[in-house]
């Protein structure tokens, strides 16, 4: 499957991978709700490092929608409050 | 719900809605393609901000490091002539400065990042642009607009997601330049009102002044102990050419014999003077 880090760009990430990033992803949501900052940070970072490390960049030229899209480095909680609520925060 | 998925969710979601205004499936791809050369044209004005503003931060720090290194100076002239007090002066708005210095190098790596970011989110989407145009020129020449419509959905939410995606950059981009624009403004006006001068040198470069002043009778000093030298051989004749005319001249002379002599220079003033003063 394709995941789309925002501000890098998107990467092929095995199928097989998909639960361990869940996992991680179910620790940033629960940062999220607890509104913990301080915990968000290095949780995004890990999952940001992950996917970069089993992914391989999609080629530039691909017209193809990721199935998952993550806030990219140095993404606050704010940001990805922003996100959640798309109002009007994503161009387009 | 996981964050990643309705991120991307949020995403699809305003695709779709672009997407259902749309009537004929194939405008669609000529009105994409120039809304895409827009953002890329945004995106690469954005890069050039960003750039401008980085190197007036840039120019803005080189300033500030000459003002910095001419107090350094100013107090190790200060030290060099016993003003420990002069030399303090000049540190302690050293010190200032630095703090200045080190704030504006945190902008000048901020915006560097941007730069660097936004230079890749160009080249990205200008990649998919180009692929769009190759699609979107396929499609009408192939398919009826029936048929298109499938493709033409899958071309564009791919390329409507990288332009989300660098609409965010730019936005994030110009957020940052619009704050440091802000501080470099606010800098430039202190620079201009002479106030960073003040800073660095007090309102007449006093530092400087009390330095040269100190300079200047250091010479007078010089000068009245050569004229008092002359004054004092005044009975002498005047008959040496060098000028100079005081007591040197024979410590000159000595040399010079012994350099006659042949023997190495180094060598030769230790043994010298102890000879010439047993005989």
């Amino acid at each position: 499957m394709i995941v789309r880090i925002l501000g890098e760009g998107q990467l092929h990430v095995d199928d097989s991978a998909v639960r361990e990033l869940n996992e991680l992803d179910a620790k940033l949501e629960a940062t999220v709700d607890r509104n913990d900052e301080s915990s968000f940070r290095p949780v995004l970072d890990e999952l940001l490092a992950r996917v970069r490390a089993i992914g391989r960049p999609v080629e530039p030229g691909a017209l193809e929608p990721s199935e998952l899209i993550l806030p990219g480095e140095g993404a606050t909680m704010e940001d990805v409050r922003k996100l959640l609520a798309g109002d009007g925060l994503i161009p387009g | 719900m996981s964050v990643m998925k309705r991120v991307s969710m949020m995403f699809r979601a305003k695709t779709n809605k672009v997407l259902d205004r749309m009537e004929d499936p194939r405008e669609t791809l000529d009105y994409s393609y120039q809304t895409q050369l827009e953002l890329l044209q945004k995106v690469r004005r954005g890069v050039a901000d960003v750039a401008t503003s980085r190197k007036r931060v840039e120019l803005q720090m080189n300033q500030l490091q000459q003002s910095s290194d001419k107090l350094d100076r100013q107090a190790r002239d200060a030290l060099s002539v016993g003003r420990e007090d002069l030399a303090r002066d000049a540190l302690t708005r050293k010190s200032g400065l630095q703090s200045q210095l080190s704030e504006l190098n945190t902008q000048y790596t901020t915006l560097q990042g941007e730069e660097e970011r936004l230079t890749g989110a160009s080249q990205r989407l200008q990649a998919k642009v180009e692929s769009f145009r190759t699609k979107k020129e396929t499609i009408k020449a192939t398919y009826t607009a029936a048929e298109a419509q499938t493709r033409i959905n899958e071309a564009f939410t791919g390329i409507s997601e990288e332009m989300g995606d660098v609409g965010l950059a730019i936005q994030r981009a110009e957020d940052k330049t619009e704050q440091m624009k802000a501080r470099a403004g606010a800098l430039d006006e202190l620079m201009a009102s002479g106030a960073i001068d003040d800073m660095v040198s007090g309102p007449r470069d006093d530092i400087q002044l009390e330095l040269d002043r100190m300079g200047a009778s250091h010479d007078v000093d010089a000068e009245l102990a050569r004229m008092k030298g002359e004054l004092a051989q005044g009975s002498a004749p005047r008959q040496i050419e060098s000028g100079d005319g005081a007591a040197p001249g024979t410590a000159a002379a000595r040399e010079a014999r012994a350099g006659e002599d042949g023997q190495a220079t180094q060598a030769a003033p230790p043994a010298q003077p102890q000879a010439g003063d047993g005989t």
